[in-house]
């Protein structure tokens, strides 16, 4: 089947984020599609290219990476949530004149329409939050 | 009267779970339900929990300097979402009735409210 996932929790503050990329790794093993993780609400942290977790922790957002490098899983992250969570991209990070970025490629800022889209597309949207 | 136990089946679903103002769960569940209609979704709204108290009357932005979600509401109709639910249950539980709110929204029984889950293809819950 065609998967999608909507990721609306936060990482080490909740249980969404290790659930949902358990649950990825699990549907990708057993041979399903996952098109994208869609990454909204408190969820849009799991973008942080700054995230620095302990080492003999989990590490969520190599592993997200990780999950677009080895299947092709997009990471779009919604851009409304994430500006004002401070998370930008180079792009938008130039275009509010901030000195750094704190998002970067595999994860891309992206509208919500991205979400519906993903909704209609797979088989099934599976939702992770707190 | 509308019939509550047969509700009209819709391409989306947006289930609202939070009260205004303490987060912004409300907020960013009313964007995404904006976007779908913009889409060319038909968008139905179900207020559960304490998200039925996000329709009740007379509802300010409040003291933090967030915008509020009242006016938000206010817009569905331009968008044609017009299919508004609350769990009746929920309303019971808060001491509402109908009249108290906004929008003229339908209470659903939670039989139908399971039904209305049942009857969308796509179902986001905030």
């Amino acid at each position: 089947m065609r998967y999608g996932i909507l990721l609306l929790g936060a990482p080490y503050s909740d249980q969404a984020s290790h659930s949902a990329l358990r649950f990825a790794r699990a549907l990708l093993a057993r041979g399903h599609r996952l098109e994208a993780v869609f990454f909204y609400h408190d969820g849009v942290y799991n973008a942080a290219r700054l995230a620095a977790p302990p080492q003999d922790e989990p590490h969520l957002v190599d592993g997200w990476a990780t999950l677009h490098a080895e299947h092709g899983v997009a990471l779009q992250v919604c851009i409304a949530a994430a500006l004002r969570r401070g998370l930008l991209d180079e792009r938008e990070a130039a275009r509010h004149g901030k000195a750094g970025h704190s998002v970067e490629a595999p994860f891309e800022l992206t509208g919500v329409g991205q979400l519906i889209d993903l909704g209609q597309r797979c088989d099934r949207l599976v939702t992770f939050g707190p | 009267m509308h019939d509550v136990t047969a509700p009209t089946a819709g391409d989306l679903l947006v289930i609202l779970r939070h009260s205004p103002h303490g987060s912004s769960w409300l907020r960013e569940g009313l964007d995404a339900a904006l976007v779908g209609a913009a889409f060319g979704q038909r968008v139905h709204l179900l207020f559960m929990g304490e998200g039925v108290t996000a329709l009740v009357e007379g509802q300010q932005a409040g003291a933090l300097g967030q915008k509020g979600t009242a006016p938000t509401l206010e817009m569905l109709e331009m968008y044609d979402i017009e299919t508004l639910w609350v769990e009746a249950q929920a309303l019971a539980r808060f001491g509402l009735s109908p009249a108290d709110l906004m929008l003229d929204p339908v209470p659903l029984s939670a039989d139908a409210l399971a039904r209305a889950v049942a009857t969308h293809p796509l179902v986001l819950t905030f």
